[in-house]
């Protein structure tokens, strides 16, 4: 696909000697303590490594480590820091903003082999687990205890922990779950000199100032996580799930607000649109409502007692806001049936389409039908299709912009008809992502969100941890000289002046 | 008159930078035994107070910092809301401000979350004067680094707390606690086992010999689990006191010692601590309040090596001479806690030495 980092052609030939010599020292360094096979060089071998979920943007690292223990990744840093080259930490690599991008003076840092749960602690309800751990695969090893890791991005089968908690990976149960930052307890880390620090406890709380929930979210800027625990929770006895047609979205986007105002918080509560409800119907044969305009699905767990009561009272405030159909799973076999549509809503629009582009704005719920409305406006005006999934009972939007990059024009297109549906999230009173995070991707969006006085804020918290500025540099906060590009570029209606030039 | 209250505290804080003079912020100052003695200015925040936002559709509230917790759990009453963290009361005056400031949540907190995990923004004065808003009114935000939750328990030494948005959640339908009379090491394990199961637990509590488990939730729910756990029904009234007497440490526990009053968070499944008195405990086992007159470094040295740490939450009557208030931080954690602080606060103006273990 198009774009990338840097230009290869734009490397001079001085350039290129300078980086050869670097990678030549680095490897010469870190050769001292890696083994061959964790210490890739070579172009063939770092491909796999050149992009995260955000494939639109590659570049190749000037190095890649595999490191198998924290005595080693500590060792990595403290070559990294006398050098002073910047690192990029890893996990799966399932990131969706562009996180772990590689950047061409940095060394890619791969947690891959961090892949061990080494201790349950059922009693306490804990598990202490390596970073590169797949989220899924804590709650399938923890099932046999009655217990469960609650945050469940879409992606959960592969994404890992690590990048959980550098993302502060949310999910489609997280109104009544919480995300990544309610669900751990402690992680060690190693800072970018080389030392490793216990950040929160077995405890609930900590001495100091709360850098677990500094830590988390942030995008893999101030250290590199080597271990997490996390909190365990007891499986619900039973969860059902109620589907809902109707056969107008802006109906749906109340009838999201009428089931939180009816004092019900359900376990997960998600909208489809038409676009996507055909997308995933075609793929998956979920037993969608192919006549409906949207869906909601919306899950009650608990005790048997407790569900029935509340599926009741769900039923009653859908019919209530117009429900054109509903059904209730039946059992937990249709209840995955239900959920499987909804879990499968990327992989099924990307087989409707060349290319599609996610965005993850938040909005406050009360603004969905109004954002809804706009959203199609914008799809009208660059004449681009979009399909609609949220997590709506969070006010976390998916819209997937479909585009097909091969067409010239079509992903800048797609980039600012992207750009126009964030600033409308901050113009509502939401935010620019409520799970995926900045990258590179949105950041840009950051000089709308925040001001300069709040940025320098945040490159202060991140001098705090990483004074010379070497872990995942040029991520997520954007610099006043960028911001003041960004604003030059911006201009009223979101068509940019010259789409053509590469912008990343 | 809020935005000249801001004006006037940005350049009362750019003042007192210029000058390194320090400044005391407050609120009804019912927490200010809590902390180590600070000295300055004062910077009274009562006059910046009301609610700024409450859409109870939206599960969301921004109030001011200075509005009193009694107008805000008022307001949410009659939405049939409130506040999960079950913020104590130590005082008839304790504003919102001062409760996450101080980042103490109640008997709710293992089963529902901390202050911290229901805060979703913060506009804040930092030491520098500049007015900044961070996280914003909505669920989910990873834009930026969370300052909010680093604002929450920092004892107002990062910067002073002007607006705050919470999520906020349903009260429960139903409630009931249930009473047992049972020995510490038993408590602790059966609020762990009890923990591990679904069941709707909302508090716990243990001292001398009587275990007290609160259940919320829908009422089918909550009277199934009350089937399931037995013990003796305590009639609602006298819950409801109860549970206000531990949150708001007005329990006999609390008053009936002048001694000292240090608060252990550990494991919740720490076993019986050797202790010189019996704790109270709350919080499924993860908090033992202990009224006693120890030495301070040998309790920190046996709480440390259960991965704990210990607060010295009153003086008591005699005081402590030399005892910090909060756990001491070593190496690279004191370090970077020392970098945050004069990240936000370069001067140290702002609450300067409130917390003990971060000293610039």
């Amino acid at each position: 696909m198009a774009a990338v980092l840097n230009d290869p052609q734009h490397i001079t030939q001085k350039d290129h000697q300078e980086r050869q010599l670097h990678r030549q020292q680095l490897s010469a360094a870190l050769g001292h303590f890696l083994p061959p096979a964790a210490l890739l060089t070579a172009v063939e071998d770092l491909r796999p490594y050149e992009c995260d979920g955000l494939s639109v943007y590659r570049q190749l690292p000037i190095l890649a480590v595999l490191p198998s223990s924290v005595a080693e990744v500590e060792a990595i840093m403290q070559v990294a820091d006398a050098q002073n080259t910047n690192v990029v930490a890893r996990g799966s690599g399932t990131g969706l903003s562009g996180g772990a991008t590689p950047l061409a003076d940095g060394i890619l840092l791969s947690l891959s082999k961090f892949s061990r749960i080494v201790n349950v602690d059922a009693l306490a309800r804990t598990a202490l687990v390596e970073p590169g751990v797949r989220n899924l695969k804590i709650s399938e090893q923890v099932a046999p205890l009655g217990l469960y890791y609650a945050p469940d991005p879409s992606s959960q089968i592969a994404c890992s922990i690590g990048g959980n908690v550098a993302e502060n990976a949310g999910g489609v149960h997280c109104l009544k779950y919480g995300l990544t930052v309610h669900n751990i307890l402690k992680l060690n880390i190693v800072t970018v000199d080389g030392v490793s620090v216990t950040i929160g406890s077995d405890a609930l709380d900590s001495p100091g100032y709360d850098l677990l929930a500094l830590m988390t979210g942030s995008e893999g800027m101030l250290g590199i996580t080597t271990e997490v625990t996390v909190k365990l929770t007891p499986k619900p006895q039973l969860a059902r799930v109620v589907m809902a047609s109707f056969d107008d979205v802006e109906k749906a986007g109340e009838a999201v607000a009428a089931v939180i105002g009816a004092g019900i918080v359900p376990a997960g509560l998600e909208m489809m649109d038409k676009l996507a409800i055909h997308a995933v119907e075609d793929f998956v044969k979920a037993g969608y409502d192919m006549d409906a305009a949207a869906i909601l699905l919306c899950e009650s767990d608990g005790t048997p007692e407790e569900v029935e009561e509340e599926v009741a009272k769900m039923e009653a405030v859908m019919k209530a806001a117009g429900a054109t159909a509903c059904r209730v799973s039946r059992d937990e076999a249709e209840r995955l049936k239900f959920w499987s549509g909804r879990k499968a809503a990327f992989p099924a629009v990307g087989r409707i389409s060349p290319d599609y582009y996610c965005i993850d704005g938040s909005i406050p719920r009360g603004a969905l039908a109004h954002v809804l409305r706009r959203t199609e406006e914008l799809s009208v005006k660059y004449g681009l299709r979009c399909a609609n999934v949220f997590h709506a009972g969070d006010g976390n939007l998916h819209p997937l912009i479909l585009f097909d990059a091969n067409k010239p024009g079509e992903l800048e297109k797609t980039e600012a008809f992207s750009a126009e549906l964030l600033e409308l999230c901050i113009e509502v009173g939401g935010t620019i992502t409520g799970e995926h995070g900045v990258g590179i991707e949105k950041i840009n969006q950051m000089c709308s969100q925040f001001s300069d006085a709040e940025r320098e804020a945040f490159f202060d918290v991140k001098r705090a941890f990483d004074p010379k500025m070497l872990l995942n540099p040029g991520k997520a906060i954007p610099s006043l000289h960028r911001c003041a590009e960004y604003g030059r570029m911006r201009v009223s209606g979101g068509q940019l002046p010259y789409p053509d030039i590469p912008r990343f | 008159m809020t935005d000249s209250f801001v004006a006037h505290l940005q350049e009362r804080v750019r003042g007192a930078q210029a000058a390194a003079t320090p400044l005391v912020i407050h609120g009804g100052n019912t927490k200010s035994f809590y902390g180590a003695k600070t000295i300055g200015e004062a910077i009274d925040m009562r006059a910046y107070s009301g609610i700024i936002a409450y859409q109870p559709r939206e599960l969301v509230l921004t109030v001011r910092a200075g509005t009193s917790l009694t107008e805000i759990e008022a307001a949410m009453a009659n939405e049939m809301q409130m506040l999960p963290f079950e913020p104590p009361h130590f005082g008839a005056g304790a504003t919102i401000g001062g409760t996450v400031a101080a980042g103490l949540s109640g008997p709710r907190r293992p089963y529902a979350g901390a202050v911290r995990d229901f805060v979703l923004g913060t506009r804040i004065v930092n030491g520098k004067g500049e007015d900044l808003h961070f996280g914003g009114r909505v669920i989910k935000n990873v834009a930026g680094y969370d300052v909010s939750r680093l604002m929450t328990g920092a004892m107002g030494t990062l910067g002073i707390l002007l607006d705050i948005s919470f999520k906020v959640l349903p009260k429960p339908a139903r409630e009931a606690t249930l009473r047992y009379e049972m020995d510490q090491a038993t408590a602790i394990q059966q609020f762990n086992e009890w923990a591990g199961k679904p069941l709707p637990l909302s508090a716990t509590c243990w001292e001398n010999g009587i275990a007290m488990v609160r259940l919320s939730g829908a009422v089918a729910g909550v009277e199934a689990a009350q089937k399931k756990l037995g013990g003796e029904v305590v009639e609602a009234a006298q819950a409801a006191t109860f549970w206000a007497s531990v949150r708001d440490q007005r329990h006999a526990f609390f008053e009936r010692s002048e001694s000292p009053l240090w608060r252990l968070s550990v494991a919740a499944t720490t076993a019986t601590l050797a202790l010189p008195s019996a704790p109270l405990i709350e919080w499924g086992g993860a908090l033992r309040w202990l009224r006693a007159e120890v030495d301070a470094d040998a309790l920190r040295q046996q709480i440390a090596a259960v991965g704990g740490h210990a607060t010295l939450m009153r003086a008591g009557s005699g005081g402590i001479s030399g005892a910090a208030v909060f756990h001491p931080l070593h190496g690279k954690l004191a370090e970077l806690n020392r970098n945050l602080k004069a990240a936000f606060d370069p001067a140290n103006v702002l609450n300067r030495g409130r917390m003990d273990n971060i000293a610039l």
